[in-house]
């Protein structure tokens, strides 16, 4: 192969020695693709001009040739970092398919089902901004009873992903236990707190509809506060409560309370993602949110979230900068 | 739209190491703070100040790095405070609870405006 290589570039190169026209060195550009796509290092493209020159004028100075020789040790370090930089390709080509793997493992691991409540509509969404989401939503069912929490893991990639599992089997666990929204992030944060590292961190908001009474429970471990939109009155009230990041310490105290819904309202809860959108104008005002909401409030809770989602993601030109989760508790209206 | 560059100056004053940092930090930009402030959290009870009155925008990386530092700080009897938040940076320590245990101060002219 080289052979037939060298052979139909001294014919190249004679022609353009001879014409020194454009069209033929053209030739020769188009011909130096042919050396790439072999694999022939630079060091080898000037031992074929060498031989190919050799051929073509046998008669030149010595310089010339010995200048050739240290033309080419000149050219094998380019020649090694070629092939290193190739061998970097392909490893990224490997982690690439990696990371596809751990976000379907991410998917069927972390999957969650919508809890079905009498009473209650529920509406989700969770858009990652990269491959992999940063953003989680654990749903837990029990008698009477739905909750969700809604997490944001600060640290993103595989081991925000970990530390998900590490939510999702804290929380399996709780099935029997006292499921309090205090109580639960105070276990979460225990769990969190011992295998995290220093500068991974978990914000969460946990909320509990109980569907007999119709009021909805919940805690915030540094998260987002809550919207709850008031059919009554068409208002928002921010549900915030008192309570540290999960993992920052392990004592933490969190706060509960709780508001009763009335038929028509409903408790939005989100991420970061939402709240602190950026357009090339600045950010995306809360206010902007509310009103968003309010647009589609006689909506079932899965149209209210997409909509928001999609008026964002447009106001955003379609690329989210950071993870995006909103889920949305609805009481029915009868 | 974002600016990549971050600043971050180390001053010193009254033994207390002081980081000035100007620029937004955010996923891009936090690796740059990480680096420099884990050049100095293993020192024993050290005393640090992170100057963010010219840091308009954190992200939650941005906050995962400070809080990373306070508590590698902590873990080796120092003490880190936090000042010049303006107000957004303020709510965020604020709606995490950071503002409980780290110590904080707003931009002077934040204080004023929320005194009036």
């Amino acid at each position: 192969m080289p052979q037939e290589v060298t052979k139909q570039y001294k014919e190249i190169m004679s022609k353009y020695l001879e014409s020194q026209s454009e069209e033929d060195l053209y030739v020769g550009q188009q011909f130096s693709r042919r050396f790439i796509e072999k694999d022939i290092a630079p060091e080898d493209v000037i031992s074929i001009h060498k031989s190919a020159l050799f051929e073509l004028h046998p008669n030149l100075r010595k310089q010339v040739w010995d200048s050739l020789d240290f033309l080419i040790e000149m050219m094998i370090h380019y020649g090694l970092t070629m092939r290193e930089h190739q061998s970097l390709v392909r490893k990224q080509e490997a982690i690439q398919m990696e990371m596809n793997v751990a976000t379907k493992v991410q998917d069927t691991l972390l999957k969650t089902v919508e809890p079905d409540a009498e009473g209650l509509d529920v509406g989700w969404i969770s858009q990652p901004a990269h491959q992999m989401n940063g953003d989680y939503i654990y749903f837990l069912n029990q008698e009477n009873a739905s909750s969700v929490a809604v997490a944001d893991v600060i640290g993103k990639g595989i081991p925000a992903a970990l530390c998900m599992s590490m939510i999702k089997f804290g929380m399996d666990g709780l099935q029997n236990e006292n499921s309090s929204p205090d109580n639960v992030l105070g276990i979460i944060n225990r769990i969190v707190e011992k295998s995290v590292d220093d500068s991974m961190f978990i914000s969460m908001f946990y909320g509990k509809y109980n569907s007999i009474t119709s009021t909805f429970s919940y805690a915030s471990a540094g998260h987002e506060p809550a919207l709850h939109f008031s059919s009554g009155t068409s208002a928002f009230t921010e549900l915030d409560a008192r309570g540290l990041l999960l993992g920052v310490k392990k004592e933490a105290i969190y706060d509960e309370h709780s508001v009763v819904l009335e038929e028509g309202d409903f408790v939005v809860m989100m991420t970061d993602g939402v709240t602190e959108s950026r357009t090339e104008n600045g950010f995306i005002e809360m206010s902007a949110i509310k009103s968003l909401l309010a647009e589609k409030k006689d909506e079932s809770a899965q149209e209210i979230a997409d909509y928001v989602y999609s008026e964002l993601s447009r106001m955003q030109d379609y690329q989210l900068s950071d993870d995006f989760t909103i889920v949305i508790f609805k009481k029915k209206t009868v | 739209m974002q600016d990549m560059n971050l600043q971050v100056e180390l001053l010193e004053k009254n033994s207390v190491q002081c980081f000035k940092v100007v620029g937004e930090i955010d996923a891009y930009t936090a690796p740059v703070l990480k680096e420099r402030l884990a050049a100095v959290e293993k020192v024993e009870g050290l005393h640090a100040e992170l100057d963010l009155s010219e840091v308009d925008y954190m992200d939650s990386t941005g906050l995962g790095v400070c809080v990373g530092f306070y508590k590698a700080v902590s873990n080796n009897g120092g003490h880190v405070k936090i000042t010049g938040l303006n107000r957004r940076l303020s709510r965020l320590f604020e709606i995490t609870g950071l503002n409980e245990i780290i110590d904080i101060e707003l931009k002077e002219s934040e204080d004023d405006n929320a005194t009036l």
